[in-house]
Order: C-alpha cells, then structure tokens, then sequence
C-alpha cells in the first residue's frame, strides 16, 4: 500500500507486533503509517456494522485509526509515535474511550 | 510549583510558534503545548529531522517546506517552553488549561489562552469514503513528511484545492502512479473567480503564489496524469478495500481502478478547541465553514482567550505568522511588557505584512469554493462515519421537528461516536438547517464537552493532586 521513498539509517532494526503480527518501523513512524506501509488494510472493525476501517485523515481527526495500546489503552494510531516491543491490538470494540 | 503563565499557547505550528517566539523576546513567561513531537504544525511537519537527514525528502519539499526552519529555530532559541506529545483536552475558565501527557494530566493555567490549533480538511461525504484505501490528499502529505514515504499502487486524487495539485507534483516526484486528478471545480467557480483576478495578480505575493499553482498544473498533466473536471456523482468502489471509482465529467459517465483515491475539498478551521473553550462562532457563507468570532488580534470577547492561525479562518501560514505576532502584541501590551506606542508601532507593520497575504486569496476562495453536494449529501450517503448515520436519516429527523444538531443526538447517536462530531458536525447542521430553511447560524452546531481527547478516568480522577507541576522536557 504504500513504500519508502529512500532508505533510513534504522531500517529493519524496530518491530511492534499488531495482534501479533511483526510490524517493522523507523524511527518517527506513528502506528498508523507502520500499519499502512505493513500493508495493514483494517486498522479497526466499526462497532456499528462490523466494517472494516484504515487510517484516514492522519491528524487525530476521523479516530478511524483507533488502536489498544498495551498499556496505554485505546489510542488513536495516528497520534501515537512506534515503540520498539509495544503489542497493539485491534480495538476490542471500536470504541474511543479507554 | 503554584505559576502562572504569561500565556499559554495550545499548538506549534507557524501561529503558535510565531506567538510564543514574539512573547519570549520580550520576556514574556510561556509554554507551548503540542500534539506532536516536534513542532512545525502541519505545514512543517517533522521538519527538523527532515531537515537534518539533507535527504531526497528534503530536495524534493522544496522552499515552501524550507521556510519553515528559520521559524522553527527562532522559536527554539526564544526559550519558550515546549511541552511535545501533549494534548489539550479543555480550555477552562480563568486560563485553566488542562492537558494529556504519557498517560497524565495536568492543569496549566495562563494570563493568555491562544489557540493555535490550526485547521482541518473538510470533510467530503461521498459513497464509499469510509472504505480502506480511501485517504485525505492532506493524509498523504502527512505520511511523506514523517516517514518519507508514498502510496504503492494506482492512486487517483478527487476533489478540489491547491493541495490536489502540490500533492500530485510531489507523488509523480516519488515515482507514484498518479493515474488521475478528479476535479470538481466547476466552471461557475471559474467564471466568479475571473472578478478578483485583477487583483491577485497586483500583489507580488499573489502572481508568486498563482505562477507556482499554474506551473503545477501545467507540469502535472504534462507528465501523463489524466485531468477530468467538473466532476460530480463521485463514488469510490470496493467490498472492504477501495478497487476503483466512477464519477460523471463533462456529461460522460466514467470509471477508474484504482488502489487508493484521496479527497480533498479545501481546508476548515479545527472546531474543537475554540468550541471548548466556550468561544462563539458564526458561519462563513463564502468558505463554508464554522469560524470563532475573533477580532483582528485575535482575541475573544469577553477577552484573554485568542485564536490566531488557520484555526480562526483559512488565510495560510504566512498569514499565520503575522496573527500569532499579533496576538502576542496585545498580550504584552496587555501585561504592560510593552509601551502603547510600541504596541502600535509593531502592530500596524503585522497588519500591513498580513494583509499582503491575504488580499489575493479571494481568486481561489472563489475558484476553489466547495461544491454544494459536498455540504448537503444525497439521502443515501453516511455522514457520521462513527455511527453511521445516513444523510436521509438527519433529514428524516429534522423533518419530524427535530430543529437542532445536539437533538438528533438522541434519535440516531449521530456525533456521539469517538471523533466527538469532528467529521460530521458541519454536515449535520446544514441538513439541518436546509430541511427548515434557516440559516447555519440559527442552527449552529453541536455542543462540544470536555474532554476533547481520550482521558481515562483514572486520569481524571488524579488532575488536582499533580495540578500544576510538569515535568521538564
């Protein structure tokens, strides 16, 4: 879905796990553009209909993104900056408020 | 630590860093509270390690982005105190800030409130715009900047607004299969713009800023990228994930595949914080949007709370500049920081630098203004991306008496999701207000509650025993 447009210099050298699965990182990465350019396509389920959603707005805006963070509770992707190790999870619920 | 600020200043982009910067020239006590890690807004997003790296990202952002490393520097040599990673989530009474950090939260309070909390993209209701791989335009940018990196696949841009055209250029820089540019300007637009091209074109600024947009253009569809306009009908196709796209241009009806499509209809100013903070708005015919009623500093009444930037009304980041330092001049005038006669002095070379950047803008606010299928949607289309309310369902509702947005709150749960009726708020008032055909400032919006980010309770329930005391950064 998406690509680098150059090499970093901490390419392949950071990992979170989203429900399980390795996402690898660069340094300055939010969640959510980790997800994208994994080629994560459903970031969330909507708790109305079950459908899927991604990222959409980028800015903290549509909560389209919305994530649980271990630790942290149920965040939205794209404000929350990569961690090294951290377990995120598809929000249980969709729901915005941890 | 019981202190007060001279002002506290809730956002780092060009308004909120040029405010604080001015403010701590003079000795002014401040701290700049920001969302992001780093400052520079959107606009200048991430671009201090952008800068650093001296990287193909950096040749390829150009001077526009560049611009903003002189004001980031001056702003972090003013010794203003920047709080990154933080998020307001209320604006009191009596210049009570209260603010989210690494899972705390915390009470900050200022002689001054400025809201530099700049804008958003409008919201573009269309069939289709909740799948995946239905982005923003300004989403792209946002990935590019903080992690130099494109779409992979076909990519069609939809929608209106200089950002289409920027945007566009710097993917096909990237080597991105830019298929198509979907344009919705129509040519009515085109003909009311004709009026003020005099006068853009009178301004220094104003031919820069129209010579690099026609360059853009012109470059644009010279590398291949398909150019259909005066679109309408748009719908983005796709079970879960986005395939593709029909739309109708110049009386054809077309379809395109694509992987992903990004919308984009012109900028809006960030509601939230301004709303939170109790300030009246009033609704501007000409951009469609929601505004906090300001004066030319910026300020409130009943006074000591400003809005400055792209969060009071869209006029750019040049602008911007000016309006933070505006505000920052009635603050210390305020605090007698400075004289009367200085205040006047500074403020009136603001005024005049600002107005050199606004005056052309009226060509593409006319060109640019949104089409009215984007404020009044179809009866099948979803609004309320939380909740999935539809169009037809609002309208349905205010049809049987409902007359305000806070009502059908209660009948259809519509912004009463996560994004607190970020995305659907304005839509939802027009529908309301064309079913009674009255008008968008009778029927106003959505009342908007504390907190305006997610805080746990456990947050909540610790703010006064941590009240005032921050960590250092």
């Amino acid at each position: 879905m998406f690509r680098r447009i150059e090499s970093g210099p901490d390419e392949g050298q950071h990992a979170f796990t989203f429900d399980n699965r390795s996402i690898p990182f660069r340094a300055g990465d939010t969640v959510a553009a980790a997800l994208l350019l994994a080629g994560v396509r459903t970031a969330r389920r909507s708790p109305v209909s079950g459908a899927g959603r991604a990222p959409y707005c980028m800015i903290g805006v549509c909560y389209d993104c919305l994530v649980d963070i271990e630790g942290e509770g149920v965040r939205q992707a794209c404000l929350a900056y990569a961690r090294d190790g951290q377990k995120v999870t598809t929000a249980a619920n969709g729901a915005g408020r941890s | 630590m019981n202190m007060v600020y001279d002002a506290v200043i809730v956002g780092a982009g060009p308004a909120g860093m040029s405010a604080a910067t001015l403010l701590s020239q003079h000795g002014a006590n401040v701290v700049v509270v920001d969302e992001q890690p780093g400052p520079g807004g959107q606009i200048y997003r991430n671009l201090e390690a952008v800068a650093a790296r001296e990287g193909l990202l950096w040749k390829t952002l150009g001077p526009d982005y560049a611009r903003g490393k002189e004001l980031l520097a001056l702003f972090r040599d003013s010794g203003a105190q920047y709080l990154s990673s933080t998020r307001m989530w209320h604006v009191g009474i009596d210049g009570e800030v209260f603010v989210s950090s690494t899972g705390r939260s915390f009470r900050i309070k200022g002689r001054a409130v400025v809201l530099a909390t700049g804008a958003m993209e409008r919201p573009v209701p269309v069939p289709g715009w909740t799948l995946s791989g239905t982005m923003t335009v300004g989403a792209l940018q946002v990935i590019l900047k903080s992690s130099g990196a494109v779409p992979d696949g076909r990519v069609v841009l939809a929608g209106s607004g200089p950002l289409i055209w920027l945007v566009a250029h710097q993917l096909l820089d990237f080597g991105v299969d830019v298929m198509a540019i979907v344009e919705s300007t129509s040519a009515r637009n085109a003909a009311a713009a004709l009026r003020h091209w005099p006068r853009a074109m009178s301004s220094p600024e104003g031919r820069a800023a129209l010579a690099k947009g026609l360059r853009l253009m012109a470059e644009v569809r010279r590398r291949g990228v398909s150019v259909y306009s005066g679109a309408s009908d748009l719908k983005i196709e796709g079970a879960d994930h986005v395939i593709g796209l029909t739309f109708r241009s110049l009386g054809r009806f077309r379809r395109l595949s694509a992987t992903l499509v990004a919308l984009h209809e012109g900028i809006v100013p960030m509601q939230h914080p301004a709303r939170v903070a109790g300030l009246v708005h009033q609704w501007n015919g000409v951009h469609a949007y929601f505004q906090p009623e300001v004066d030319e500093y910026g300020e409130a009444s009943p006074g000591g709370i400003f809005v400055v930037g792209d969060g009071a009304s869209i006029l750019g980041a040049k602008a911007a500049e000016h309006s933070g330092r505006l505000a920052g001049l009635r603050i210390l005038e305020r605090l007698r920081m400075i004289d009367a006669a200085t205040f006047v002095e500074l403020s009136s070379h603001e005024f005049k630098a600002r107005a050199l950047h606004t005056g052309w803008r009226k060509f593409i606010d006319a060109l640019y203004a949104p089409p009215d299928c984007i404020g009044c949607p179809g009866d099948d289309i979803m609004v309320c991306r939380c909740e999935e309310v539809l169009a037809g369902e609002i309208r349905a509702i205010a049809s049987a008496g409902c007359v305000g947005p806070n009502q059908t709150k209660a009948f259809l749960r519509s912004g009463m999701g996560p994004c607190q009726g970020r995305i659907c708020g304005t839509v939802i008032s027009r529908l309301v207000a064309e079913t009674h055909n009255r008008e968008m400032d009778d029927i106003g919006h959505f009342r908007i509650r504390p907190p305006i980010k997610p805080v746990s309770l456990g947050e909540l329930s610790s703010i006064e025993t941590q009240m005032l005391e921050y960590p250092a950064e």
